[in-house]
């Protein structure tokens, strides 16, 4: 049973069509969660402005070692993605899903590398509103940055989990023969998707874990 | 029986045809019911405060019932009817047709938004009836983080909750207009109500993510005590201002924008003419979508954003004028010479174009910075913004209503009442808000129960207007339902307009067209050709 061939939804006319009205639709909904995550980064750009030192010493108290083997974890799984839809591209189908799954599987390991350190920073205190123990004159600024810290990663973590949930659903579509060489739109989409997820870390990472230590 | 399909009405009659549609014509229908629902709700709130404000002393309401019975208004009035009302209902059912396609792009997507419109809504209603908010539409913070003890959370999460369905509104016309086009439309054809789609559908996609995430930020605030609007962490309470007007002052394009487009067709259609300069329409409606993004900054002259901010979006307002302005110049030199009919729909267009433009004239009184410190938080900004959203929008939303309502419905209205609607409404909108321009020139503050005893007289003249308008709401309701059943049906073409729409059958079938439409002229207005 292969059905690797465009379903054409009745209001379009070809698959051509479909294919370039769905995309330009994910580009749209990309550029809506550029600015979800915008809000909070201009939040942190705003709060980074007034208490730049407050936010640097901030920045030292995260998790460096966790926060690079994240980092490093979301990249490979980005790129893994992007040979899955190659290997979709190529008719190895297989392959493809096999590369899909592993690539939830990275992300589910980053959510739980990113638990660890949600936990780890419960335990300092360092948790805004649930359990906060830090004292002194620049406190209360550091408080703002880990609200911001909060906020952002759990936001992007739920986006994560987002992902993963359509990276499987993806590969069991794949594993089905639902995709082949001439259509595998929603796959390509799905890694766009993904590719985003991994985008959105590349600017988090700096800002929260590498800005307070350089020099 | 290839010739004649069914219509889309006939297509299935039971609820769960209708729940289930993806049908964008049927999905417009069902915005429409639902927004009327809140329209009414709306404007009972709106009767209730008038009611309060007929005597100087509080006597009907205490100062907290007032303050919730505005912010149900303003929250009910902006995100559950405004927002949605033209794009949703106009722009839904129009849309494909007016670009020759089958329907929307998405269409399980549309009917997605719609659900999630009616989930965040009535979430949202029940938390304003059972509790109430007291912070105004606008949950300024501090108020609405560190002081308010109403339901501050659970408003803003079905305000966030309803931005998605703005969202996927947006997505899905985007992609409609951009890839769904009949062979022959070209940009340049498209009908003026499509370009206003494509506007304001860039405004929601790009202005509403930000709205959804600094509700958030309020909900984290109130839940964790915590948070980046409160002074005491560094935070700052004008951060707030800033981020919510970046959302909610494009908002005002994407009321104004789609009744500009409306209001274009309803112009040539009634007056015979081609549209006078087209391709500057089209332009000021793609420069008001993006100036719109840079004037936020006026709403904060006197919230303490710097004087050099203050001058710039002082100026940006002034130049955001200009296109608005180039838009009423072009309707009028459209109008001249025209054979102008005054139908209901004339009556309709006619009024929003002398109602906005007062509404704009006096929006440059406000965005005079040395003006506005005298005329900020007046009843002169509750005038001018109501010129522009019920004086603008809600004219052209029911303009547009009446002008298609033969193609949606399959049935002509009662054309002398919807003149006499029409006018009572043009009239009655007018004693209720000129007065206000006074009150607030003489410094009635807004959002107060009580005032000063000389204030009584233009605010009595203002309640006798809302009761007139009341009325004129009240009729198009009465006779459009009455029409359902007993007008006479309609022809494809009753106002010989030019539109694609116009081609295909009273009411359409299904799939809009039974063979594809021909796009055979230079201009979706050659009125003066045939």
């Amino acid at each position: 049973m292969n059905s690797a061939t465009a379903r054409l939804a009745e209001q379009f006319d070809d698959v051509s069509q479909q294919r370039e009205a769905s995309t330009l639709g994910m580009w749209i909904f990309l550029a809506t969660e550029v600015l979800f995550f915008g809000v909070l980064f201009a939040g942190y750009a705003y709060g980074h402005l007034l208490h730049g030192a407050a936010f640097a010493e901030a920045g030292r108290e995260t998790d460096l070692v966790l926060g690079t083997i994240e980092t490093s974890v979301l990249l490979t799984s980005s790129c893994l993605v992007a040979l899955a839809v190659r290997a979709v591209q190529l008719g190895r189908q297989r392959g493809a899903a096999v590369l899909l799954l592993c690539t939830a599987a990275l992300g589910t390991a980053f959510l739980v590398l990113h638990g660890f350190e949600y936990a780890h920073e419960y335990k300092e205190g360092l948790v805004p509103g649930l359990h906060w123990t830090q004292v002194g004159p620049s406190a209360p600024y550091k408080q703002l940055f880990y609200f911001l810290y909060f906020s952002i990663t759990g936001f992007h973590s739920l986006h994560v989990s987002i992902g993963v949930v359509v990276l499987c659903v993806m590969a069991w579509r794949t594993m089905h023969g639902h995709f082949g060489p001439s259509w595998h739109t929603p796959l390509e989409l799905s890694a766009l998707y993904w590719h985003l997820v991994d985008l959105v870390w590349i600017f988090v990472f700096p800002l929260l874990y590498l800005l307070g230590r350089h020099g | 029986m290839s010739q004649t399909p069914p219509s889309y009405l006939q297509e299935g009659q039971r609820l769960r045809d209708w729940l289930v549609t993806r049908d964008h014509k049927r999905i417009a229908i069902l915005y429409a019911v639902a927004i009327t629902g809140f329209f009414i709700l709306g404007g009972i709130a709106a009767m209730l405060i008038r009611l309060e404000l007929i005597t100087p002393r509080g006597d009907l309401m205490s100062a907290q019932l007032y303050n919730k019975t505005f912010t149900f208004h303003g929250v009910v009035m902006v995100w559950f009817f405004l927002i949605p009302s033209i794009p949703n209902t106009l722009g839904n059912f129009l849309l494909p047709l007016m670009i020759g396609a089958r329907d929307v792009a998405f269409p399980r997507l549309n009917l997605a938004s719609w659900y999630i419109y009616m989930g965040g809504g009535v979430f949202t209603l029940v938390c304003l009836v059972a509790g109430g908010v007291d912070t105004g539409w606008t949950f300024y913070t501090p108020f609405s983080t560190m002081f308010s003890n109403t339901h501050v959370i659970l408003v803003a999460s079905g305000v966030f909750v309803v931005g998605f369905s703005s969202i996927l509104t947006g997505i899905n016309f985007i992609a409609t207009i951009h890839t769904m086009r009949v062979r022959g439309m070209t940009w340049f054809r498209l009908p003026l109500f499509v370009w206003s789609m494509y506007g304001v559908s860039l405004v929601m996609v790009l202005a509403t993510p930000v709205l959804a995430m600094t509700l958030a930020l309020i909900m984290l605030e109130r839940l964790a005590g915590v948070g980046i609007f409160d002074p005491a962490l560094g935070g700052d309470p004008l951060l707030f201002q800033h981020l919510f007007w970046f959302y909610s002052h494009p908002a005002v394009y994407i009321m104004i924008l789609p009744s500009m487009g409306v209001v274009s067709e309803l112009i040539t259609a009634s007056a015979r003419r081609r549209i006078f300069g087209y391709r500057f329409m089209v332009y000021s409606i793609l420069g008001i979508a993006v100036l719109g993004f840079f004037v936020w900054g006026h709403h904060m002259f006197v919230s303490g954003q710097s004087m050099y901010a203050s001058m710039l979006f002082s100026i940006l307002s002034f130049i955001i004028a200009v296109p608005s302005a180039v838009k009423v110049f072009n309707w009028v030199a459209t109008l001249h010479k025209g054979q102008i009919v005054f139908d209901a729909a004339m009556i309709y267009a006619l009024g929003f174009v002398g109602l906005f433009m007062l509404g704009g004239l006096t929006g440059l009184f406000l965005a005079a910075t040395a003006l506005d410190v005298s005329l900020t938080d007046t009843y002169f900004v509750v005038a001018h913004f109501h010129y522009i959203m019920v004086g603008g929008a809600v004219m052209a939303y029911l303009g547009g209503i009446h002008f298609w309502w033969p193609k949606v419905t399959g049935r002509m209205y009662p054309e002398i009442w919807a003149r006499i609607a029409a006018a009572m409404m043009f009239f009655g909108f007018n004693l209720t808000f000129f007065p206000q321009f006074l009150l607030g020139a003489d410094g009635m503050p807004r959002r107060y129960h009580e005032y000063p005893d000389r204030f009584q007289l233009l605010n009595v003249l203002s309640s006798a207007g809302a009761s007139i308008l009341a009325v004129a709401y009240a009729l198009p309701l009465c006779y459009l339902l009455w029409s359902l059943r007993h007008g006479a049906p309609a022809p494809d073409n009753p106002w010989e307009a030019r539109g694609l729409e116009w081609q295909t059958r009273s009411p359409p079938p299904k799939h809009n067209f039974v063979e594809p439409p021909q796009v055979d002229r230079d201009s979706p207005y050659a009125y003066e050709d045939a």
